[in-house]
């Protein structure tokens, strides 16, 4: 491909990292040059490498751009566009460690205000508000680390503190089995549902999941079984993908699950490619998690030894670079392709075109781990669990204002009260809940009685989502929360579509201006049915749906 | 040939069509920005959109097929809201007083009024140096906008970004759609998203082959020849006095079709038609921008329109 | 690019790795000058592996025998000693060529210009009648025209040997049929070409000349040579739109209006398609269109032709020439162009041409293979001149610079001698350098300037900048006696830091 490199060069670090990764794609001699069509497949190699860049020198130099684009071939123009369309890929040079101090909404009620500048810059959620105030330390050439909680000078190393986990189903292991050995996983039944999924055979797999009622636990709630058959009777290759991006503003649960029982997940993948014959698969990996990205790195090394893996199908991990909107199925494609994490219009679905153009099959962690269970005990037994439209347990993130903040796993079909009890109830007078991320609704304590299901939260016209409880007690700033939250969607919004890109910043600016003067709300109104009707994708879709719920409460005005 | 409807009449379309096409062959026109028969649809400025019986969401007319039986409403409430708050979230970000008369005219229909989200904000000049999830707080006093200084770094086109409306079509024309050379692409995030080079390096630094398809697929005038440029902002571009004369290229024999804009006897500007087979509006370096041979007019009298040219020029130039 | 993208495999042969060849599946970097090798190399494959077309052959082709016999002198391993190709990847073009359901050969001037440029291109024509790769659609030969209107020029006649429409002069009937039309005696024998016309005035046999909108003085090869031609001349009239190099030279200078915004009329692109060009800019000055030029000059002589517009002018032209005569200026302007031949108001002109060689049975003669041989350039290498020289054009260029030099471009470079970096390092030369390139025939000094898409042992030089950089000092003037193009691709020369 003829491109125009720029003229700087890299530094020995720098063409060290990328050497070790990546070759020339092209093949050039004197009088020979191998390229064109078989060159220009190695697009997918830019994230990885522009991360490990990233992760070893602690920012993209135009000279290391210029390696990159080099081997790959890629102009350099696109690379950059890539690049800087991650918070955590940083295009100028800054400190070798930069403190991602989350201010979001869990950590911003216990967080008083920070020093900002090079070396200390605000984050979103960073999926430890059970563990809040957290922060991330990006380190120029040591593996990154979270202090959760992480109050006192950001810099210090604190490390996490342990989690709460509750639950016997999908969090039976966690905090019991090693998650870093494979005989230990073994030992606490692992295995077991692979070995019997292998004996069934794709059909009867696809069958059993069908007949469990299992659906979608990364917000869409969608029949899991329907798309393993769609995608199962589509030509090959096909693709399968872990949606491990997990980064609405209150969920950490899909964390949870991978540092605490790594194999599972993995597990869970090799028996939805047996079911739907998948060639290869991904799980893509939020970047603010290192702790869970080494635990499946280690477990997929060791699965790998124990020849549960192999040229038939394999795993690899892709990890994010800060952008919410890569949790978004079609971004996440895009995103391990080397272009801009940007959604695709829908139709067509990921079932038909997805990763690469191929059919693909893409769950969240908590759906996939449903898996070996529904194969080992029978579709029946697992629908039975819950209710009739929502079959099975759930993970809630816990959070807030209240008492034992964690994750929590119960059948679906009990009252978010009884949830909430749970986890030892709430801290002060609550005035709001936030129930499914930011990209949920809040609920008042009316809301207690109702039963955690699909359908009760639909007809409530509220959602699950990704299973947040996040509890605000009457000294809570409502007016703060809202509008870090209509920030949120601001600084995420991928940008390409004219609703979600302006729609995003003028629903912040009426807040705002609410603060001294009356709220705008026929204004956020009318922006939010523009959104959701027009945008692309489902970000811009529910963006201000937090702020309706807000003002329809009364919480702002 | 699928058969559906829209606004209730009966419409027969080949298969593949787009929802836009059908519209457009019962005399339905729909705005569009994004969209062009050149270009891969990139379905992202959203005022296209209609709605479709069944879907939850409304959809993009410009890139969604025709389906048998389906119920397309281009008139609804729904549809007249969405087109109505898109064009004024943009008409309140971006400088869209070049952009067709046709889609002024769709502005004026669904009555739009920019202004209801404040005083727009004026020119900052940090916008290609804003990083991706970083905050840029905003106070509400004013609505925030895209107006930044113009980039001049060439002496053939300048680059006008607070008219920029991140249509993407001049990066598809840039790349995959025709010239290949992918000088340009969106870099950033969200609001902060823009039409960049590597690292914002000044065109002649960058892989751009001034082919200017870019400018000849921009919308809003975001990108404009210089010597539109410094006419305009003298005050001597007079369109109405403009002639527009369809020839062929004086280089090389592919036979690009050229539309030369003559005022004054001068060439002000070049644009190739959308609809000519040979190029489909794309042109070279050399047909765009090649014809000032015909027009040094050595020490011959000049007027107005050289001077503005010959001093922009001088200034300006790196 | 659309096609690649679709899927189509591309190979790049060309001396340097160019800008088409980046986008290649695979570039074969060819040695200068040694394309027939290549091609006979490719048939020799082609045939071994009983690849062509044998229906297409039998049909529609005459000499198979001969050629086969010939190419079978072309074993791979001389084939890549002659070309630097491997020869893995020349038999893997060769039968990837021959088993494609469309294939195309596209090719410019790296082919015509050089001392046996008709050869080049029969290797090539031989190939796709090899393979049937012709006269079909999506499959063909493709010339790119490097004018606007080379192709059109020879269209109506520009040619020594050919009326309008590429009819034979020396063809008595069809001679006698213009005569008819145009009520003149037209002389029965061809005229000479340019490097003839050049090579009678060196001889003193050509003694006036009438130069129209080109400008030899600096475009001829070996250069130097040409403007003493010039300058012997007892009378030259040059009608250009500029006072070329050429034109300062000449006795009469008749000022031309660009034919392309000043005045009327038609071009013919290298697709065969004719369209319009038009008029949107007044002349300057005195200047007037070459129709009314010539016009005035025959009034002169005293043929009053009274004031034919460009219209009538182009409506002769389409009763003398049958390939042009559907094309009223109605149909050209409605259909945005016709590709000739369009014989009557209802053809709509064709994609592409030779489609009769696929009629079964043939109604027209079969197309002759013409078996060529490989000879190498003309100006050798040895230890005192021991660069090979290439030259060409930049994006942002065009011919001697005449009207490319008259806009601002950002991306030019100006003249230079561009040398691959591992020679630039052995003679330690940097961007800037002043370098003294001498060839058999001359000597001038340019600027240096390292191009990744140059090996080592080949030079580049474009042909934009005959004032700083008058290339042509250097270049060869022999020439292929069959198509009179001289061969600028391939100089010997020496390169001096200075
Ligand atoms: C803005 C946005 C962010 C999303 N983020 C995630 C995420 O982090 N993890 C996830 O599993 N699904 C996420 N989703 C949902 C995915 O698009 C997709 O529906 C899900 O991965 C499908 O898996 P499931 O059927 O197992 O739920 C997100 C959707 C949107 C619109
Ligand atoms: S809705 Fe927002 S995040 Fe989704 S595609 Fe549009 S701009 Fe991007
Ligand atoms: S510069 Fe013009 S063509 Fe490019 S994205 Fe902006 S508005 Fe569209
Ligand atoms: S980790 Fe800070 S809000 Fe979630
Ligand atoms: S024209 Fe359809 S989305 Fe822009």
């Amino acid at each position: 491909m003829d491109i125009r490199l720029m003229d700087d060069a890299p530094s020995d670090a720098e063409r060290a990292v990328i050497a070790a990764l990546i070759d020339p794609v092209e093949e050039v001699g004197s009088h020979l040059a191998i390229g064109g069509h078989s060159a220009r497949r190695h697009r997918h190699l830019l994230l990885p490498v522009l991360s490990a860049v990233q992760s070893e020198i602690g920012w993209v130099s135009k000279g290391a751009l210029n390696e990159i684009c080099r081997r790959l071939v890629i102009p350099p123009a696109e690379a950059y566009g890539v690049a800087s369309f991650y918070a955590l890929i940083s295009t100028t040079e800054r400190p070798s460690v930069v403190a991602h101090v989350c201010d979001d909404i869990a950590c911003r009620l216990v967080r008083s205000e920070f020093p900002h500048g090079d070396a200390v810059v605000s984050s979103p959620c960073l999926g430890q508000c059970d563990r809040r105030p957290a922060v991330l330390l990006q380190r120029a050439g040591v593996e990154d680390v979270v202090n959760a909680p992480g109050d006192q000078d950001p810099f210090e190393l604190v490390g996490v503190a342990d989690p709460t986990v509750v639950g016997d189903r999908l969090l039976a292991r966690v905090g019991h089995a090693d998650p870093e050995s494979i005989g230990s996983y073994a030992d606490h039944g692992g295995w077991q549902a692979l070995e019997k999924a292998r004996a069934l055979g794709p059909a009867a797999v696809i069958e059993e999941v069908e007949r469990s009622g299992l659906k979608g636990r990364g917000g869409a709630a969608f029949p899991t079984g329907v798309k393993w058959r769609a995608v199962a009777a589509e030509p090959a290759p096909r693709y399968l993908v872990c949606n491990a991006d997990e980064s609405e503003p209150g969920t950490f649960k899909d964390r949870v699950v991978m540092e605490g029982d790594p194999f599972a997940v993995i597990e869970s993948m090799i028996i939805a490619a047996v079911a739907t014959g998948c060639a290869k698969g991904y799980i893509y990996v939020r970047g603010e998690y290192p702790l869970a990205a080494s635990r499946l790195r280690h477990a997929l090394h060791e699965t790998r030894l124990a020849g549960q893996l192999g040229p038939e199908f394999d795993i690899e991990i892709i990890r994010g670079q800060g952008a919410y909107i890569c949790g978004e199925e079609t971004a996440l494609f895009n995103s391990i392709e080397g272009l801009r994490g940007e959604p695709r219009q829908k139709p067509p679905f990921p079932a038909q075109v997805g990763l690469f153009g191929r059919p693909t099959v893409i769950n969240n962690v908590e759906t996939l781990i449903n898996v070996p269970g529904i194969v080992l005990e029978g579709g029946e037994a697992f629908a039975a669990i819950g209710t009739p439209d929502s079959a099975g347990t759930r993970l809630f993130c816990l959070s807030g204002d209240i008492n034992r903040p964690g994750t929590y796993e119960v059948a679906m079909g009990g009252a978010l009260g009884e949830l909430v009890d749970l986890a030892g109830g709430f801290v002060g007078e609550t005035q709001a809940i936030l129930l499914g991320g930011a990209a949920g609704a809040f609920v008042d304590t009316e809301a207690l009685s109702m039963p955690l299901t699909f359908e009760d939260s639909r007809s409530r016209g509220v959602s699950l989502g990704s299973g947040v409880v996040m509890a605000f007690n009457s000294s809570r700033d409502m007016h703060d929360v809202v509008r870090r939250i209509a920030r949120f969607f601001r600084d995420e919004s991928c940008g390409q579509c004219v609703p979600c890109r302006v729609g995003t910043v003028r629903v912040e600016e009426a807040l705002a201006r609410s603060r001294s003067a009356p709220l705008e709300a026929g204004l956020i109104d009318e922006i939010d049915r523009a959104m959701k009707d027009a945008s692309i994708c489902g970000l811009g879709h529910t963006a201000a749906s937090v702020v309706r719920s807000a003002i329809s409460l009364g919480l702002i005005s | 040939m699928i058969s559906l409807t829209i606004d209730g009449q009966t419409v027969v379309s080949p298969e593949g069509a787009t929802l836009l096409e059908a519209c457009r062959s019962i005399g339905k026109d729909q705005p569009t920005l994004c969209y062009l028969e050149t270009l891969a649809p990139v379905n992202v400025c959203r005022v296209c959109v209609v709605e479709v019986e069944g879907s939850r969401t409304l959809v993009p007319s410009c890139s969604r097929k025709v389906e048998p039986g389906m119920k397309v409403q281009t008139e609804s409430e729904r549809v007249r809201h969405s087109r109505k708050v898109v064009f004024e979230l943009l008409a309140s970000s971006v400088d869209l007083s070049l952009v067709d008369d046709s889609v002024q005219e769709w502005m004026t229909n669904y009555q739009v009024d920019p202004g209801r989200f404040g005083d727009l904000a004026p020119l900052v000049d940090d916008r290609d140096e804003r990083h991706a999830g970083h905050h840029y707080e905003n106070t509400g006093t004013h609505a925030e906008t895209v107006f930044q200084p113009v980039k001049v770094d060439n002496s053939l086109y300048v680059r006008d970004y607070s008219r920029c409306i991140l249509c993407y079509k001049c990066v598809e024309a840039c790349g995959d759609d025709a010239q290949n050379t992918f000088a340009i692409a969106v870099a950033g995030r969200g609001f902060d998203a823009r039409i960049s080079t590597e690292f914002d390096v000044a065109l002649p630094q960058g892989a751009c082959v001034f082919c200017g398809n870019c400018i000849g697929v921009c919308p809003t005038g975001a990108l404009m020849f210089r010597s539109e440029h410094e006419l305009r902002a003298s005050d001597l571009w007079h369109e109405e006095e403009q002639t527009v004369t369809r020839t062929v290229c004086s280089y090389c024999g592919v036979g690009c079709n050229l539309e030369l804009h003559v005022q004054d006897n001068r060439i002000v500007k070049v644009t190739s038609p959308i609809d000519h087979s040979v190029t489909s509006g794309h042109l070279c370096i050399k047909g765009r921008f090649g014809y000032e041979y015909v027009q040094q007019l050595g020490d011959l009298a000049t007027t107005p329109i050289d001077d503005v040219l010959r001093r922009a020029r001088e200034a300006g130039t790196v | 690019m659309r096609g690649v993208r679709n899927g189509a495999r591309l190979y790049t042969v060309d001396p340097r790795r160019s800008e088409s060849a980046k986008w290649a599946d695979i570039w074969l970097g060819i040695d200068v000058g040694s394309d027939i090798a290549l091609a006979n190399g490719m048939a020799r494959v082609i045939i071994e592996r009983g690849l062509q077309h044998r229906d297409f052959i039998a049909n529609a082709t005459t000499s198979f025998d001969d050629y086969a016999a010939k190419v079978g002198e072309y074993p791979l391993d001389r084939v890549e000693e002659i070309t630097g190709i491997p020869s893995d990847v020349i038999e893997e073009m060769a039968v990837s060529y021959a088993s494609a359901g469309m294939a195309q050969i596209v090719w410019t001037l790296g082919i015509t210009e050089h001392h046996n440029a008709t050869d080049n291109v029969l290797a090539l024509i031989n190939l796709a009648l090899l393979t049937g790769h012709v006269g079909r659609y999506g499959s063909g030969l493709v010339p790119l025209r490097g004018q606007n209107n080379v192709q059109g020029g020879g269209d109506m006649g520009a040619i020594p040997n050919k009326l309008p429409g590429f009819q034979d002069v020396e063809d008595d009937d069809l001679r006698a049929r213009a005569e008819r039309i145009w009520n003149h005696t037209i002389p029965p024998k061809r005229g000479w070409h340019l490097t003839q016309m050049f090579e009678a005035m060196a001889a003193g046999k050509l003694r006036g000349l009438y130069v129209i909108g080109e400008n030899p003085a600096e475009s001829e090869a070996d250069v130097v040579h040409a403007r003493q031609a010039l300058e012997g001349l007892d009378f030259m009239v040059v009608q250009d739109i500029f006072l070329t190099r050429t034109a300062q030279m000449a006795d009469v200078v008749l000022p031309a209006a660009a034919d392309w915004c000043e005045s009327e009329g038609t071009v013919t692109s290298s697709e065969r398609r004719v369209q319009r060009v038009r008029k949107a800019l007044e002349p300057p000055g005195e200047a007037r269109p070459d129709v009314d030029i010539i016009g005035m000059l025959a009034r002169g002589m005293g043929a009053d032709w009274g004031q034919p517009t460009p219209e009538d002018a182009w409506n002769e032209l389409r009763l003398v020439s049958p390939m042009h005569a559907g094309m009223s200026y109605q149909r050209l302007e409605e259909l945005g162009g016709i590709q000739w031949p369009c014989y009557d108001e209802n053809h709509p002109g064709e994609l592409f041409i030779h489609g009769r060689l696929w009629k079964q049975p043939l109604e027209s003669p079969p197309a002759p293979f013409i078996a060529v041989d490989w000879v190498p350039p003309v100006d050798r290498l040895t230890n005192d001149f021991p660069y090979r020289m290439t030259t060409g054009r930049h994006l942002d260029g065009f011919n001697t610079g005449v009207q490319s030099a008259g806009y601002d471009s950002p991306i030019r470079t100006g003249g230079t001698i561009d040398i691959s970096p591992e020679d630039a390092d052995r003679l330690a030369i940097h961007d800037g350098d002043l370098v003294k390139v001498s060839s058999r025939r001359g000597t001038i000094e340019v600027p240096a300037r390292r191009d990744l898409a140059l090996r080592s042992g080949l030079v580049f030089m474009s042909v934009h900048y005959g004032e700083d950089a008058d290339v042509n000092q250097l270049t060869i003037d022999t020439w292929d006696p069959k198509s009179g193009t001289a061969e600028f691709k391939a100089t010997a020369v020496q390169l001096q830091k200075v």
